[in-house]
């Protein structure tokens, strides 16, 4: 180990999150291979390690015989001012070796505001932040994950973005990368290449022109790149390589557990979901392969908990089946077995009491709208009726605590939606009053709201953001309603909304921000502890741009979209077909009622989606 | 199943994993190994093993020493081996068997530690480290439940040597592990506050040996 590591270490929290040894991690010959790729996440270990993106791709990468991939996260800042006094630069896990001799670096970006944290961790890894300022081939330095399906605020610092799912792609792209190294090629010979790997997408080969009104006038594709970049996908979950050994981390992370991924997408098309729509087309596991999985990795890893993972688990059709399946191998063994993403409109109160072996927790609903009218125009499918019925069977069943979900700002909202939250809220525990076994020992109902941030590739894309004033009058108008004493009411900061907004609709004028952030300081910028508002807004300042511009302002239908060059599979048709809907309040039928032809079944080459 | 005894090391990257992250470690490693724990009962079960010397974060070991209990019988001399195939990096079990003797009787630990010495000149530091250790008492400040407390930890060193290495002063010593434990950070802490100019850079411990009141092995 470096000994100035050494040193630091004892006086950092939770060391073991620095030094790297866990089992399972993937230990290679530095010498013995070609391609040398520090697999970047934009966060601390502990969110990072509990990121199943993270542990697929650690294994794709690594089943290339001429490529190590290794980890590198975020330090914490009391890490991070040790390592900076230290002179010591960012690291990777396996071989503790600087990153600064690495060939590639793959960021995983899930977030938006993980962008400062990129530019930190390049600057750390000694590493010039801007793909001009690297003009030699290696290293190579891209990003993928959900947050480039607008790619552009972090255009001018990367060489190229992955769209979509990486199983296949980045191995392409590594290959490419190899034989591109082996004899000599340039930077832009590389990357005219890369654009030709599907998925590919290389901002330094689009030009954007701007209007002077600031928004854009053209996008134009260079140098035989494509107009339009597809995002990609895996066809076949089944046969998609997925890791029964992952590392198996040695200090606590967020999801210490064995994670299986029923289905990719979502059947229900929420009209303010972006993840509803960009892992379209639904690919589901059959409930074999994920037993098989789910019990060799827990045979690998030892842990003691399952958690099922997918956008919806209520519509993974075999539930209960994977459920049997996995109950016989695990109850037997005491190992418990979780189902987030429960639906409140079908959630099956006889499988919920299977599974919680030991404890009543808490019940989850993200109802999202307080009206029915509300719910019906961003096509929420969730009915009072249906979620009294299930906290009914619930606080009858010995439950005594429910969180509701909820945003403000949701397009087409009214004052009286809002008060409708508090009127839901009154009804739950009036219901609770009626059904629950033990009255003593009280019931906890807990509100929360967040503000409402329209996402690129869905429905609301256009949408305008209320922003931080009228997101606090809504707030207050809704405190003052709330009178019940068993009902507590959390609401998030609308800061951070406002910024997200900007940056998960912004252009690469926005790189001069990021950069400008990052230089006063700014990095894990996705934690309270970190995020300063003040340090943006003075960002925004200094570069001549306009918040409001990004954050809150409402796109034209005539306008070119600065992620435009992304093909996530949805057509724009259906986006805009559903945006009107809402505005009708119309509620449109779920893909298993009625395929509403969004176009992402065109990916599948012939397969049916949601088979 | 009985109850078993482990002798473990805990040595290079793994010196980082705090006692409690330890905790899961095993009881992960086991399962892997195909044998399971035996849990608590009650509300919250938890494996029961016990570590009879918590080890503090940062500091080596090769001899350190878990109880366990296992729901199946095993052949143990298979399960260290299947456990060793299992652990992270750094942790190795030295050996497993069925105790004979009580953790209380474990009195002594033999450390060694490596003081290091950027910029002074180690020969003359090792000689007046050893005469700064035969003080007939070295009273420190030593946090307690209930704020700090004053302690003499003279009595709780046995033995303790010196001798110069590069830039560094290699130290034995025999240290009290129980009633009352010193932790052989308390050595520097001491130097830093009653002879500054003897404190180490940076200072490390390995723990060696466990040996009973007598000073005769402790298994």
């Amino acid at each position: 180990m470096d000994k100035r590591l050494e040193r630091i270490l004892p006086r950092v929290q939770k060391p073991a999150r620095y030094t790297g040894g866990e089992y399972n991690q993937i230990i290679k010959d530095r010498d013995e291979v070609e391609l040398r790729v520090a697999f970047c996440f934009p966060d601390t270990y502990e969110i990072g390690m509990s990121n199943l993106g993270l542990k697929i791709l650690y294994k794709t990468m690594n089943s290339l015989p001429f490529v190590w991939c290794e980890r590198a996260f975020a330090p914490w800042g009391d890490m991070y001012g040790e390592m900076k006094k230290a002179g010591i630069p960012l690291y990777a896990l396996e071989s503790g070796d600087s990153l600064e001799a690495f060939d590639v670096l793959a960021f995983s970006i899930g977030y938006e505001m993980a962008y400062t944290t990129v530019l930190d961790m390049l600057d750390m890894a000694g590493i010039p932040l801007r793909s001009a300022e690297r003009p030699g081939l290696l290293p190579i330095v891209f990003a993928g994950g959900s947050a480039c399906v607008n790619a552009e605020p972090m255009a001018e610092f990367m060489d190229l973005f992955v769209i979509g799912e990486g199983e296949e792609m980045n191995n392409e792209l590594l290959t490419l990368l190899r034989q591109a190294k082996a004899e000599g090629w340039d930077k832009p010979r590389f990357l005219r290449a890369a654009a030709q790997i599907g998925g590919v997408y290389v901002p330094s080969l689009y030009d954007v022109e701007y209007n002077d009104d600031g928004t854009i006038r053209s996008i134009t594709a260079q140098d035989g790149a494509p107009e339009k970049v597809r995002k990609r996908i895996v066809e076949d979950l089944d046969a998609a390589p997925y890791p029964t050994d992952p590392i198996v981390p040695s200090t606590e992370v967020v999801q210490d557990k064995v994670d299986i991924e029923l289905f990719r997408g979502c059947v229900r098309g929420c009209r303010f979901c972006q993840a509803g729509h960009i892992y379209r087309p639904i690919r589901a596991k059959k409930p074999e392969t994920l037993i098989r999985q789910g019990i060799e990795t827990l045979q690998n890893t030892g842990y003691e908990d399952v958690t099922l993972l997918s956008l919806s688990t209520s519509d993974y059709r075999p539930l209960g089946a994977l459920c049997d399946g996995l109950l016989d191998y695990c109850e037997p063994r005491s190992i418990g077995l979780a189902l987030p993403s429960l639906r409140a409109d079908n959630f099956s109160m006889e499988l919920m009491e299977r599974l919680q072996r030991v404890r009543k927790t808490g019940l989850t609903f993200a109802v999202e709208g307080g009206s029915q009218r509300l719910r019906d125009a961003i096509n929420k499918n969730v009915t009072e009726k249906d979620l009294l019925n299930t906290c009914a069977i619930a606080f009858a069943g010995g439950w005594n605590s429910v969180k509701l979900y909820y945003m403000l700002g949701l397009p087409t909202e009214t004052d009286e939606d809002i008060l409708g939250i508090a009127e839901m809220a009154d009804r739950v525990l009036h219901c609770w009053r009626e059904n629950a076994k033990n009255k003593n020992r009280g019931v906890r109902i807990t509100i929360s709201t967040s503000c409402f941030i329209p996402k690129p590739h869905c429905p609301f894309q256009w949408e305008a953001q209320i922003g931080k004033e009228e997101y606090l009058r809504r707030v207050n108008l809704l405190r003052s309603a709330i009178t019940a004493r068993n009902v507590t009411y959390n609401w998030h900061d609308a800061e951070t909304s406002v910024i997200e907004s900007a940056l998960s609709r912004g252009d690469r004028r926005l790189a001069g921000v990021l950069e400008e952030v990052w230089r006063q300081g700014g990095r894990l910028d996705a934690w309270s502890d970190y995020f300063v508002f003040d340090r943006w807004l003075g960002a925004f300042e200094r570069c001549v741009l306009d918040l409001d511009f990004y954050a809150s302002r409402e796109r034209g239908l005539d306008e070119v979209l600065p992620w435009d060059m992304i093909d996530v599979g949805v057509r724009r048709q259906h986006l805009l077909r559903e945006r009107e809907r809402c505005y009708r309040s119309e509620l449109s039928p779920d893909c298993r009622k009625q395929c509403s032809g969004c176009g992402a079944a065109a990916m599948l080459h012939g397969r049916k989606c949601d088979e | 199943m009985s109850k078993l005894r482990m002798r473990f090391s805990k040595t290079g990257r793994a010196i980082w994993i705090s006692h409690l992250d330890l905790m899961a470690t095993m009881q992960r490693a086991f399962s892997r190994a195909g044998s399971r724990l035996k849990y608590s009962e009650g509300f919250n079960p938890r494996p029961q093993i016990s570590i009879a010397l918590p080890l503090s974060v940062g500091c080596a070991s090769v001899c350190e020493i878990m109880d366990f209990q296992l729901v199946e019988e095993v052949d143990i001399t298979s399960l260290k081996d299947r456990l060793n195939a299992t652990m992270p990096e750094g942790i190795e079990v030295l050996e497993i068997y069925e105790p004979t003797r009580k953790n209380a009787e474990l009195k002594w630990l033999a450390v060694e530690g490596i003081f290091e010495y950027d910029e002074r000149e180690v020969d003359i530091i090792q000689k007046q480290l050893a005469a700064f250790f035969t003080r007939d008492a070295i009273v420190v400040e030593k946090k307690t439940k209930r704020g700090f407390g004053e302690t003499d930890i003279r009595p709780s060193i046995r033995e303790i040597a010196f001798s110069a290495a590069e830039k560094s002063v290699s130290v034995t010593a025999l240290i009290s592990a129980q009633n009352p434990t010193l932790n052989p950070e308390l050595l520097c802490a001491a130097l830093r506050a009653l002879a500054p100019e003897l404190a180490p850079d940076f200072a490390k411990f390995t723990r060696i040996e466990t040996f009973d009141g007598e000073g005769k092995l402790f298994r």
